[in-house]
Order: C-alpha cells, then sequence, then structure tokens
C-alpha cells in the first residue's frame, strides 16, 4: 500500500467511524433540535469519508469503490484512531469527544489545504468550513454544560476525563506522517499547540479542569482497536454484506 | 413559579447558565435532575425550553420569512439549532430568532373590527389612474 492511500484511508476511517457513532445518535438525543445537528455533523464526516475512501481505490487501483472499502474490510483492516471509536456514553462525553476531535481535525484540514496533493488540499478546502462548525458546536455545549449546573458540570468534567486518554494518539508521528510530512501530508505533532490552545480556553471558560490522565500509545494507525470497533462495524457492514450492492 | 414561564426553570448559576433545572413543584426530584441537558434519557419536558420564532432570509434583496418555530434555551442556541433545522439544505443566507414570548399578535376575537372595515374602501388602492406604458408592474 503506498503511503498516500495510507494516508487517505486514516483520514476517511477517522470521519467514517465518528459519522456512525454520531448517526447511533439519531432519536435518541436530548431534543429534537440536537437530534438533528448531531445527524448533520455525522452527514458531513460520512460527505468527507466517502470523498477520501473514493480517493483511496483509486490510489490503490484494484478497482475497489467507496463502499468496498468501507463495507468489506475487516476490523484490522480499518485505520482510524481509537477516540472515534468510542462508545457515545452520555451527552457530555459525547460532546467531548466530538470538541477533541473537531479541534483536532480543523487544525489538520486548515493544514492540509496547503497539501502539494491537489486532490488532499481540495477535499480539505471543503471541509474545513464544516470543521469549523462541528468545533463550534462541540465548544458551546460543553462551555454551557460546564459551566451550568453543579450536576452538568459534574458530567461534562467526566465526560472530558473519560475521552482524555485517546487523545495522545492523534499526535503521534510514525513512518507514513514522516515520509508524507515534506509537503503531502501533516505532521501530527505540529499541530499540537493549535489544539492545546483552543481546548485550554474552552476549558477555562467552562470552568472545567484539563483532565490529568496520561496520554494512552495508540495502536490505532496500525489497525490495532478497542473491542468497541468490531461491533460497531457489524452493524454498519451488516446489510451491504447480507445484500452486497444493496440501494434504495 | 414565575408568570414567565419561558424563563422559569432554568438556572444561570455560572454565566452561561441556562441549563433547565427541576421544577419546583415536582416531586420526588432533586434540583438538577431532570434537566434535559444533563439528563440524556429524560424526554419528559419537565422543565422546557423556552419557544423561538424562526426567520430565513432565502436570499440577497429578499425579506425575512417566517419558516417556523424550535426550542432552545438561549439566543444563541436557538440560532445553531435554526441553522440546523431550517437551513441545512442551503434555504438561507440570513437567521433572524425571536422569542415567541416578544410577539404581540392579534386575536382572532378582534378580526372583524381590524380587517374587516378595510374590504370596502377600494379608494384606498392605487388604481384610479393610468399607468405610462413601459412601466413594469
Amino acid at each position: 500500500m503506498s503511503d498516500r492511500q495510507e494516508y487517505a484511508l486514516r483520514l476517511a476511517d477517522d470521519a467514517l467511524i465518528l459519522s456512525h457513532r454520531l448517526a447511533e445518535w439519531s432519536s435518541n438525543a436530548p431534543d429534537l433540535e440536537e437530534d438533528i445537528a448531531l445527524t448533520n455533523i455525522g452527514l458531513d464526516l460520512l460527505g468527507q469519508a466517502r470523498e477520501l475512501l473514493t480517493y483511496a481505490g483509486e490510489l490503490e487501483g484494484a478497482g475497489r469503490d467507496e463502499d468496498d472499502l468501507a463495507y468489506l474490510r475487516t476490523e484490522h483492516e480499518f485505520t482510524c484512531c481509537h477516540l472515534v471509536e468510542q462508545p457515545n456514553g452520555d451527552f457530555g462525553a459525547t460532546m467531548a469527544r466530538q470538541l477533541y476531535f473537531s479541534t483536532y481535525q480543523l487544525a489538520l484540514y486548515e493544514q492540509l489545504t496547503l497539501s502539494t496533493d491537489d486532490r488532499f488540499a481540495a477535499i480539505a478546502a471543503k471541509a474545513v468550513k464544516e470543521v469549523l462548525y462541528h468545533r463550534d458546536h462541540a465548544t458551546g455545549w460543553v462551555i454551557r454544560l460546564g459551566d451550568g449546573t453543579a450536576l452538568s458540570h459534574d458530567r461534562m468534567q467526566r465526560g472530558l476525563d473519560q475521552m482524555w486518554r485517546f487523545c495522545g494518539e492523534l499526535f503521534e508521528p510514525d513512518e507514513v506522517t514522516g515520509r508524507l510530512a515534506a509537503g503531502i501530508g501533516v505532521d501530527p505533532e505540529r499541530l499540537l499547540p493549535a489544539w492545546n490552545s483552543h481546548i485550554d480556553a474552552v476549558l477555562s471558560e467552562a470552568t472545567m479542569s484539563r483532565p490529568s490522565g496520561t496520554w494512552r500509545p495508540g495502536t490505532g494507525r496500525r489497525g490495532v482497536h478497542s473491542e468497541h470497533l468490531g461491533y460497531l462495524l457489524a452493524e454498519m457492514q451488516y446489510l451491504h454484506r447480507l445484500h452486497p450492492g444493496a440501494s434504495w | 413559579m414565575s408568570e414567565d414561564v419561558s424563563r422559569a426553570g432554568f438556572t444561570a448559576e455560572g454565566g452561561h447558565g441556562a441549563v433547565p433545572v427541576a421544577d419546583d413543584s415536582a416531586p420526588d426530584t432533586a434540583a438538577g435532575e431532570v434537566g434535559r441537558a444533563a439528563a440524556t434519557s429524560d424526554t419528559s419536558g419537565e422543565a422546557d425550553w423556552p419557544l423561538f420564532e424562526v426567520f430565513v432570509r432565502a436570499r440577497r434583496g429578499l425579506s425575512h420569512n417566517h419558516v417556523g418555530s424550535l426550542h432552545a434555551a438561549d439566543e444563541a442556541m436557538a440560532l445553531r439549532n435554526a441553522r440546523d433545522v431550517y437551513t441545512r439544505r442551503q434555504e438561507g443566507t440570513s437567521i433572524w430568532v425571536v422569542r415567541s414570548s416578544a410577539l404581540t399578535a392579534s386575536s382572532p376575537d378582534e378580526k372583524e373590527p381590524f380587517f374587516d372595515p378595510a374590504a370596502d374602501k377600494i379608494y384606498r388602492h392605487p388604481t384610479f389612474y393610468d399607468v405610462p406604458s413601459g412601466v413594469q408592474m
């Protein structure tokens, strides 16, 4: 697999898996308006995943399309980070995960618009506007719940603590990002200052304390996942595997 | 409970408050435990958020039109919700939200004195002169 294809798959898998997690809120959100907001965000991410999977398939040149890559790869062939595969938990945990991820993704895509690879640059340029909204949406909720009642304060802090240990993986460089950092991809370590700056500002305004737990080394990029991903894929891929090519 | 139902049931303890809390009159619930924002599974609407009316301008040059209403804890959230609910298919370029309680509406009981007297006064319509040819109506 080429570096470029591997990179496209990583970006795609993060978006695809988080999209599915957000879709799980459909009909279960705290209110109707939030139900629509969460599925909107999920659909934005699904759109990004489709373009990136299509590109990954083209780079591979073996005739696999977006559906083949989304529905017919096994768990160990997915390269998403552990953060996006975490179960939704309560609404506070979902917003914590969204704040952490969207802040990372925004910094990443802003850099990726400068990529020497035209496709990456174009996909990123389109997605930046979407992700800016995702980040603002999560930011608003973390502040509102954190600086709300005693109960919402505690539960928001719990959500932030719960998702914290999966954030380190987002900024871990490896051979692939090392070889692509010269112009095609983005060196993840360089995104950390911008991420810290936004997260610290939000936590401070939300009267939340910065979680103290240490970051756990990530293995998602190598295809080694938490147990949660298998269940997620079973649900996501079931229909396509049972009725290949089904459409409506 | 306060007369102003739209404001009741919310607290602003920390400056960003506007998180719904328990209705004081509700039995067997500790304060803060039935808020929608804080309890994901609670949909009983014990402490409903106030209603907002949403106006969307479809494109430049047109005026804002009423498109519907929604619930939100405050104006900022109402604007966000309106964006998600009413403009996700590119329906608009500008959104106004206003608390429904801030609107004063004419009453159906007053329909006759309000509107009927206008019906037989055709001289209030600008129809008694000839429009020069070439003027676009």
